[in-house]
């Protein structure tokens, strides 16, 4: 997020939410939009398919077909400049390349954009007014904007939005993407992405890789030997979890080690990836329950809960927190740091011991002398210390200051620097703001008369994701016990649906069987369904068709065929 | 700015404030009860009643603006007696079973009622007027009976959570707090986030999953970071016996003050479910040296020590390494887990290994 949650919620005048269900995955965030609204007359207006709770409280409710969400905002944006509602000053003075956007912006006007995303031209107009008008405006997102295969796309429509009405870099703006699981800002900024160290510096650049490669005892410099893996650091880009998984079946990926993930729940096309870790040499899975994951793992690690550690979570808006261990570790459990450090002290140790057939030049050789070269920590707060030296956003950000009760949101470079609540003040990170030309590429699997209609897929209130510590915490299950697929009244008349009925849900890749709601939270045409639960997933139907940059699947439109399931 | 004088002391303070604001700020205290600096006041309960000279009536310090001149007695002889009044109607319509109320201790009309040694009187309506536990939500424990309607609850559902499922029905001796028209609180539209629990003063509304589990003083409570989404609540685990029993509001958490969700505050039993694994296992092939088969007993689980179960994996990783070389290695890091497991597992990929094969499920 480019400003804070509490920022947005107090001071936007307007809220544009596009492509996320805010109240049940991100709810206490959700409830402060809501006070906004209710309490401060906020306006609000909320662009989804689906009727989500938080469209009670919408000024507007205006809802695009799944897959459409540029042809809409650029539609807006025409809207926009043909009434003159841009701000001019911040379009000249902080951003370039509008003539090309405007070009491209122009091809979308509101009767092609109406017949595009199924919305009436005057809910255009009344939108464009509404966000136009209350400024500071704040847009806000989540998978539903980043799941397709255009998910950078929209992204940068949305940033294209947000310059044009200069709500950049100011209280109540800005353009805040809600991440999804508690600390994924974190692995991100961890350097838990195959092309960047921590702090986004790039793998690829001879400066980043110098500095790791020197902080932890390795030969700088370009690797040469034996296909260039072997001495220093590697310069070439890893691959995305979304390509790894192919990758085993190419032959490309031999060994996993996975840290607390469950890809056969949460990995598009279950059939696929379950094929795929079946072909593995060895998975090494360190986990707290045994998912549906571990089936195929050779060795599983227990490691514990965030009750059973010390160490930092970062939230949404950048904001790095404590995490306090309050109980010990259940049974042998052991921490994941520690199990992570016994795993890389070992591998060390033979990689860079001489056995009689290695040859001299593959052995590991690390400098156990240079400064961030060693494994041997005692908590976490001796790793955030390395951190704090390699990750320079994160430069000041210690327990000490975290557990005297300091607010701190990255960038926070030093020990004395206060954190910075909202980003790009004064200018963006590359200077000025660049808008970009982008159009319309329809999703990669539309609907057709073998699969007529249209999946999205997310998450309900009362679950977490592949659903391993949800469908263990008894009231949760009480309350929402197995997996739903919302289906608009008029398709269930037509399916002859009536009351607590089955539904088999199937599209190219796979098969569902699930209790059918009833609801006009989805249009006709459109099925929701969640991947909660081993017996119902909607994984098993989608496909992995990845957006080119972010290699993000498009969990959002998958087409479907919905039949009644005779009893 | 106007002048007024709380128990003789003069004070200079702007004008628009309640008197218990001022009263506060410079250190007087007042009692309250369906006061709460989260909510807006209602002035109902009648505990912060203090006495303005010249008045008719007390006054509810929590709603009453201060005026030049205004001159208040918060401890006077007639503003005892009218709070000890106000409580022992309270008490005289609630169950006498501290010594086995869950949140004995905790209680704040436990705490009024000591702090002005209000006995409990022989009139009133005792025992069980409601049934007691009369909601199904799995979460939220409901006893009626313990109620002393100061509405806090409507509040906290109407003001912070906004979803207006609490109530108030009927008047006088009948009135009560329903939830919807009399109905669950889930067909109310509840959403089970606890926030009228948290605000509840008194045990009229508890907490059911750890219902008779603790006194408050046998727990300790350790401030943490939530586990679910990327909101990062913070809140309070509270353990007994080094175990999570629960989890409570912690009224100074940066994000959230003491809002919850569903998940944050109820969705801490799987810490300790049956299923947990608490030692490190591998497939029976590895111990044998056998080759891998995924069936039958080579691929039967063994349970082993640490160090059996790390070898493998180290032996595992340089055999792959040598093998086809370190891009063939993957890891998959957490979004789960801490920022410091997710460094450590991008130096083991790169450091150790030598690969860039890392990312987590942030694009899923
Ligand atoms: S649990 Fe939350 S939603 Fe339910 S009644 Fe209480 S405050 Fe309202
Ligand atoms: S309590 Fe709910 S809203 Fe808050 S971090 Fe946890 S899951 Fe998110």
């Amino acid at each position: 997020m480019s400003n804070s949650m509490d920022d947005v919620a107090k001071e936007a005048k307007c809220f544009l939410i596009i492509g996320s269900n805010t109240t049940e995955q991100h709810p206490v965030f959700g409830t402060m939009l809501r006070r906004a609204v209710r309490f401060r007359g906020a306006k609000l207006v909320v662009a989804d398919p689906r009727k989500i709770d938080i469209t009670e409280f919408a000024t507007l409710h205006i809802r695009q077909r799944p897959g459409t969400d540029i042809p809409l905002i650029n539609g807006l944006m025409y809207i926009i400049l043909e009434k003159g509602w841009e701000d001019k000053a911040f379009v000249a003075e902080r951003t370039e390349n509008f003539d090309e956007f405007k070009a491209t912006v122009m091809n979308y006007p509101p009767d092609k954009v109406a017949e595009i995303t199924g919305i009436p031209v005057e809910k255009l107009y009344e939108a464009a007014e509404i966000i136009a008008m209350n400024s500071p405006m704040a847009v806000i997102w989540a998978m539903g904007i980043t799941q397709h295969i255009v998910g950078v796309r929209n992204v940068m429509s949305l940033a294209n939005l947000q310059m044009l009405l200069g709500n950049m870099g100011k209280p109540g703006s800005g353009v805040n993407p809600l991440r999804g699981q508690n600390n994924v800002q974190g692995a991100c900024d961890m350097g838990g992405l195959p092309n960047v160290y921590p702090a986004y510096q790039p793998v690829t650049s001879d400066e980043a890789r110098e500095k790791f490669a020197k902080a932890w005892g390795l030969d700088s410099g370009p690797m040469t030997v034996d296909g260039g893996t072997v001495r220093g650091l590697s310069s070439t880009v890893g691959l995305t979890v979304t390509e790894m998984m192919p990758g085993i079946l190419e032959g490309k990926i031999k060994s996993l080690y996975v840290l607390g993930e469950d890809p056969v729940m949460s990995d598009p096309d279950t059939k696929h990836i379950r094929h795929a870790l079946e072909t593995l040499d060895f998975l090494v899975l360190q986990e707290i329950f045994p998912s549906e994951t571990s089936v195929y793992a050779d060795v599983l690690l227990p490691g514990v809960s965030f009750a059973e550690k010390t160490g930092t979570f970062t939230n949404t808006e950048r904001r790095v927190q404590m995490v306090n261990k309050a109980i010990k570790p259940l049974g042998d459990a052991r921490p994941d740091w520690w199990i992570t450090a016994e795993i890389a002290k070992r591998t060390l140790f033979l990689l860079s011991s001489f056995d009689k057939d290695d040859k001299e030049e593959e052995r590991r050789k690390i400098n156990m002398d240079a400064l961030w070269a060693k494994w041997d920590y005692r908590d976490t707060s001796e790793i955030m210390s390395e951190i704090n030296a390699l990750t320079p956003s994160y430069g000041g950000i210690t327990h000490a200051r975290l557990l005297k009760g300091e607010r701190l949101q990255w960038p926070c470079p030093t020990t004395e620097h206060p954190g910075t609540p909202i980003l790009h003040t004064k200018q963006f990170t590359r200077g000025k703001g660049k808008f970009m030309a982008i159009d319309h590429v329809p999703p990669a699997e539309l609907p057709d008369d073998d699969y007529p209609m249209v999946m999205s897929t997310g998450r309900v209130l009362y679950h977490w994701h592949g659903g391993q510590m949800t469908r263990r915490a008894k009231g949760l299950m009480q309350v929402y016990g197995e997996a739903l697929v919302e289906l608009n009244p008029m398709d269930a008349e037509r399916l002859g649906v009536n009351g607590k009925k089955l539904l088999r849900i199937t599209s190219r890749r796979g098969s569902i069987v699930a209790e059918a709601w009833i609801t006009d939270r989805v249009p006709p045409g459109m099925v929701y369904a969640n991947f909660h639960f081993p017996a119902a997933s909607a994984n098993e139907l989608t496909q992995a068709a990845l957006d080119p940059v972010a290699k993000i699947p498009e969990y959002k439109v998958t087409a479907v065929k919905v039949e009644l399931v005779k009893e | 700015m106007v002048n007024i004088t709380i128990d003789g002391q003069c004070i200079e303070t702007e004008a628009g404030k309640t008197i218990l604001q001022v009263a506060k700020e410079n250190g007087i205290q007042i009692p309250t009860l369906c006061y709460h600096k989260d909510l807006s006041p209602t002035g109902n309960c009648r505990m912060c009643v203090v006495e303005v000279k010249g008045g008719r009536f007390l006054q509810a310090a929590c709603v009453t603006q201060v005026w030049e001149g205004m001159e208040i007695s918060t401890v006077s002889e007639r503003v005892m007696k009218d709070r000890k009044l106000t409580l022992e109607f309270m008490l005289a319509n609630h169950p006498l079973d501290c010594l086995t109320c869950d949140v004995g201790g905790e209680c704040e009309l436990q705490d009024l009622a000591y702090d002005y040694r209000v006995e409990v009187p022989s009139w009133g309506a005792k025992g069980t007027r409601y049934p007691v536990d009369s909601d199904p939500n799995p979460f939220v424990r409901v006893d009626f009976n313990k109620c002393i309607l100061c509405r806090r609850c409507v509040q906290a559902c109407a003001e912070i959570q906004v979803r207006d499922v609490w109530g108030v029905a009927k008047r006088g001796f009948e009135e009560q707090i329903v939830a919807g028209a009399g109905t669950t609180m889930l067909e109310a539209r509840c959403e089970s986030c606890g926030q009228c629990v948290a605000y509840c003063p008194t045990g009229a509304l508890s907490n059911k999953m750890n219902y008779g589990t603790a006194r408050a003083h046998q727990v300790k409570k350790v401030t943490t970071t939530c586990s679910y989404c990327g909101v990062g609540c913070q809140f309070d685990l509270l353990v007994k016996n080094d175990k999570v029993i629960g989890v409570s509001s912690n009224p100074d958490a940066p994000v959230n003050g003491m809002a919850l969700c569903v998940k944050g505050r109820y969705g801490y039993d799987y810490i300790h479910h049956h299923d947990r694994l608490l030692k490190p296992r591998v497939r029976r092939y590895l111990l044998e040296g056998v080759k891998k088969e995924r069936t039958g007993s080579p691929w039967d689980w063994v349970e082993t020590e640490w160090d059996t179960a790390l070898d493998i994996v180290a032996k595992k990783f340089k055999e792959t390494r040598d093998a086809t070389g370190a891009d063939t290695l993957g890891f998959l890091t957490s979004a789960k887990c801490l920022n410091e497991e997710n460094y450590l597992m991008n130096k083991l990929a790169r450091q150790v290994i030598g690969t860039n094969n890392i990312d987590h499920c942030a694009r899923l």
